[in-house]
């Protein structure tokens, strides 16, 4: 199996102050990771850092190997290369994932025919629309035609992350990084979701880095996990061997918790 | 929170009414400007008629005190105050959105080094700008007029670009974009401008007003389109000694001022809840 996406004691810092320290992991094509931890706990940040998108006052350190190249003091220009290429990125938030000025089919269409070009087939006019709504169509969005005219304002959350998912898949990734994708969505929705992205890894043998706090979610879609706490790794491995038998305080109280939930939603506490 | 609110949080949909009547207002002004390169009722220098004669058929709007036709003047004076107008926007749309994009690009430093000087022009008045630039001049005259203006406009376009621009780079949209590999040239094209646009458009619309009154005022001082041109702002100022025996002098161009400027407004407000799709059909 070749590594796609390798952390070797990554490190992101504000000023002096450590947000994520130390972490490593890697990630095999066709495997799926999660990275679990309460808000703050620097997930988001390591997304952003193996992607070189860090925002400006933000530094990283360490190594961030991706499909074979090292992204920390990368230029933008060679992370271009990467970005669309070797990794996409599903947001949270639908809503703000997506150009509100922009009709969806146009939004989808970009990043396909950047990805089409640099494959060197390039795609226009009829041909373009048409695997635009092959996309739409795969990510099971109902009369996509309909769809590919409208703007985000007028589809559903559920809806907005199907296009943002389609957008993701439009660059063909190796990896696909899903940060807390269902969040912002209802269960019924969340569910749905869930499936298609699973799907959809399954089929594309991509990997997924998946990003969530959302422990029965994260238990359902990946493989391994990686426990995060203020920005330190505090327990990884298998997901049944580490939600079965945690051996952290800190794993142990955030199961406690998702548990507590979930008995009070069966009415047993 | 829906998508209108987060773009424009403090804009109104404008009343239906409001396009039409911009429409109107601004196309009476358009009509009379175009209407002057082909036709005019009199020679606009020529003494048409007795000194300050009151409104007749002859003369609509009656005469100056060098008997000149004063519809004549005011139709010229629409054709000026277009040309101000359409200029000094665009050339103040043209400097401002450059510097604006790029405040909202730079390192920290020059960011704040350049939101700093903006503040400072903004803090003099666009018209105190506009009469150092003219008085820097050799020659006052109407190019001269609309460049200052221009430049005074462009500080205050500027500003708005800057802030909008950085309010637009923090959505995830922008991020889903790079994270796609797409490049800072195409993302300021298809995601940036078309999302600063609707407020931009709206904030040139007032720039017009502005600069036409402005250049209204700078021709009243002397600054602006030397005689025989006849500016709206010359208008009033030949017409303020003779103002209790001829009003319509100084009240016609005050009129045409003011309708200009409303009708601009109305009309970019109109404009943009037709353009912006989060605003249609609601």
């Amino acid at each position: 199996m070749t590594v796609l996406l390798s952390l070797e004691n990554l490190s992101v810092h504000a000023g002096s102050k450590a947000l994520v320290s130390n972490l490593s992991f890697s990630l095999n094509r066709g495997e799926r990771l999660g990275l679990i931890g309460e808000s703050g706990s620097g997930k988001s940040l390591t997304s952003l850092a193996a992607t070189g998108l860090l925002p400006a006052g933000l530094s990283s350190s360490g190594s961030a190997i991706l499909a074979g190249k090292q992204v920390i003091g990368a230029s933008d220009r060679e992370l271009n290369q990467l970005r669309g290429t070797a990794v996409a990125i599903v947001f949270q938030e639908p809503l703000t994932a997506l150009d509100p000025l922009m009709r969806v089919g146009k939004q989808v269409a970009e990043p396909l025919a950047r990805r089409a070009q640099r494959d060197g087939t390039p795609l226009s006019g009829a041909a373009l629309d048409k695997a635009v709504l092959a996309l739409l169509d795969e990510v099971a969005l109902p009369e996509p035609q309909r769809m590919a005219t409208s703007y985000p304002h007028e589809l559903s959350g559920g809806q907005r992350q199907r296009i943002a998912i389609a957008m993701a898949l439009a660059c063909k990734p190796d990896l696909l990084i899903a940060d807390e994708p269902t969040t912002a969505l209802d269960v019924t929705t969340q569910a749905e979701i869930l499936g298609l992205l699973d799907r959809l890894v399954r089929t594309r043998n991509m990997a997924l880095l998946f990003i969530s706090h959302d422990l029965p979610v994260v238990a359902n879609t990946v493989e391994r996990v990686v426990v995060l706490r203020q920005g330190e790794t505090v327990e990884t491995g298998d997901v049944a061997e580490v939600f079965g038998n945690p051996r952290h305080d800190y794993t142990k109280s955030l199961l406690a918790a998702a548990r507590r939930l979930d008995d009070a939603m069966e009415g047993r506490a | 929170m829906s998508t209108a609110t987060m773009t424009a949080p403090t804009e109104k949909k404008s009343h239906p009414l409001a396009l039409k009547a911009g429409l109107l207002l601004v196309g009476i002004h358009i009509f009379m400007g175009l209407l002057t390169l082909v036709w005019l009722p009199y020679d606009p220098t020529a003494m048409a008629g007795g000194r300050l004669e009151g409104p007749s058929l002859l003369h609509w709007l009656g005469t100056d005190r060098l008997g000149r036709d004063l519809f004549t003047q005011m139709m010229i004076g629409s054709r000026i105050a277009l040309i101000v107008g359409i200029g000094a926007v665009a050339i103040g749309a043209v400097i401002g959105v450059t510097l604006g994009l790029l405040a909202a690009f730079a390192s920290k430093w020059l960011d704040d080094a350049l939101a700093a000087t903006l503040d400072i022009l903004i803090a003099f008045p666009t018209l105190l700008i506009a009469m150092l630039v003219v008085a820097a001049s050799d020659t006052a005259n109407l190019w001269s007029a609309i460049i200052a203006l221009g430049i005074a406009l462009s500080a205050i376009v500027a500003r708005l670009t800057r802030i909008l621009a950085k309010r637009v780079l923090v959505m995830d949209y922008i991020t889903a974009a790079r994270t796609s590999g797409s490049g800072w040239p195409k993302i300021v094209a298809i995601h940036i401008l078309p999302n600063i646009w609707p407020t931009l458009s709206v904030n040139f619309a007032l720039q017009f007003g502005l600069a036409v009154i402005a250049e209204a005022s700078l021709s009243y001082l002397g600054l602006g389109a030397p005689p025989p041109n006849a500016s709206w702002g010359r208008i009033l100022q030949e017409a303020q000694g003779t103002v209790y025996t001829a009003p319509l002098g100084a009240i016609a161009p005050g009129i045409a001022l003011v309708s200009l400027a409303i009708g601009v407004n109305l009309l970019a407000d109109g404009l943009r809840d037709t353009i912006d799709p989060t605003r249609r059909a609601r």
